[in-house]
């Protein structure tokens, strides 16, 4: 073990936490509001529009994160057309072109999980609104969804770490995140024992802070 | 179509034999995952809080940290690892380990993590008088758990094993890292040299999602097989 390599990669592995958690928050907002439009879709009585919303999360489900990254940063940029877009600014972009497979990614499993949470909602709660003549589009954005998501919340937690454990992926598009940076000392040092385990531990932590932030939140918003 | 003929020409046997790597990488992961559980999982359910502490630091580290790293300390880490090991031994050539063997492996220790977990809750979602019955019975011990503990816990396990298979599965692109050729590697040698990132890395996504097509339908058939009678 080489303590003073450790004490060294420390600073940098942090800084390259900040990498890693900026690019966790920004694919987990955007993969929540992709998430709630999906889930929304596969819950429209139009056999056309729930069967495009259920294709889009079984294909992004059934397939690696890498591969997703992979087609979104080598392969749209080989389309002329596409970078004669303006979209080609955000797509030239390692960072961005993670940041939009990631959410693409997690928005897929978040449209499961909110899915089978207004799936599970007792039917008795939007009857109770109805009896009390609150209009549908009430009943849905106050009694709806804030029941949903107190219901998906220990299931997207997991999704949460599970994504967290996803932004790895970011550091073979040459982004520097933990796990690049991670990579990079140890090609210069050949030290892979002792900075490995030391990215791992942040990780580590990482999870453990999400894992009781999350049961935080359910206890408070518990229904007792 | 014509990239993916077969022969000197086309990249189709290559992504075939690519495909079956994948599957065969998976499977063995699989495989060294059970063996892990199978150690794991009673540790786990023991009343031994010391042993209790062992399985739990195994599953927890595991799945709170990301696959990539893992197989990074193993690719990198094990050859010196080995090679440290041969030392002591006197030995001291340069050992290179097979990218198959770090690869399942590293993958495999990976999905014995999830699937100790769904052992232990499948265990534990047997009812309780099964247990006592036994004991009333005075089945030995060996006996009542392969007999009338394991089917109905495989029962309970087969839904959420299908999940780690598909864990598993999925985790296999990542040690394309290693240089191992399956679909992923295989995919990114030839958009390399035939400059087609975009057509090789989608037919990987069909590759793939035929894969977890196909052994979802396999694994429906062995859910109905083991309900029998429920």
């Amino acid at each position: 073990m080489d303590i003073s390599l450790m004490a060294v990669s420390l600073p940098k592995l942090l800084s390259a936490t900040v990498v890693t958690l900026k690019l966790l928050t920004l694919s987990l907002f955007f993969g929540l509001i992709i998430g709630l439009i999906f889930a929304i879709l596969r819950l429209n009585k139009n056999p056309f529009i729930n069967k495009f919303a259920y294709a889009y999360s079984y294909v992004f489900r059934g397939t690696p994160l890498l591969v997703q990254i992979f087609i979104i940063y080598f392969g749209l940029g080989q389309i002329e057309y596409f970078r004669a877009t303006f979209l080609w600014v955000i797509f030239k972009e390692p960072y961005w072109c993670a940041i939009i497979a990631f959410a693409l990614n997690t928005g897929a499993y978040t449209s499961e999980i909110l899915r089978s949470a207004f799936e599970t909602i007792k039917p008795g709660i939007i009857e109770a609104g109805k009896s009390l003549g609150i209009s549908n589009k009430i009943i849905f954005y106050k009694i709806q969804i804030p029941v949903a998501i107190r219901q998906s919340l220990p299931a997207y937690g997991n999704e949460i770490i599970l994504m967290m454990k996803g932004t790895s992926l970011a550091s073979t598009v040459t982004i520097m995140d933990l796990t690049g940076v991670a990579k990079h000392i140890v090609s210069t040092t050949y030290k892979p024992l002792e900075v490995f385990l030391l990215a791992g531990s942040i990780y580590l932590f990482m999870t453990f802070l999400i894992h009781n932030l999350i049961k935080y939140l359910e206890k408070k918003y518990s229904f007792q | 179509m014509d990239l993916l003929s077969f022969g000197k020409t086309g990249w189709g046997d290559e992504l075939f034999y690519a495909t079956l790597m994948t599957i065969a990488v998976s499977i063995t992961a699989l495989l060294i995952g059970f063996l892990f559980s199978v150690i794991f999982t009673p540790l786990k359910l023991s009343n031994n809080k010391f042993l209790n502490f062992i399985a739990n630091s195994y599953t927890t580290v595991i799945r709170g940290v990301p696959e990539l790293l893992v197989i990074y300390l193993f690719f990198f880490g094990g050859s010196g690892a080995i090679m440290y090991v041969a030392s002591i031994f006197g030995y001291f050539e340069y050992i290179e380990i097979n990218a198959f063997i770090t690869g399942s492996l590293a993958i495999g220790i990976i999905s014995g993590a999830y699937s100790t977990e769904v052992f232990r809750g499948a265990i534990q979602s047997v009812d309780k008088g099964q247990f006592e019955a036994c004991k009333v019975l005075g089945l030995k011990k060996h006996i009542y758990f392969l007999k009338v503990i394991m089917p109905q816990m495989l029962r309970l396990a087969i839904p959420n094993l299908s999940n780690v298979w598909q864990i598993t599965l999925k985790d296999t692109s990542l040690i394309s890292v290693t240089g191992l050729v399956e679909i992923m590697r295989q995919s990114y040698i030839a958009a390399g040299s035939t400059r087609d990132p975009l057509f090789f890395y989608s037919f990987a996504a069909v590759l793939y999602l035929m894969l977890t097509y196909l052994s979802m339908k396999l694994i429906n058939r062995l859910e109905v097989k083991y309900s029998r009678g429920f």
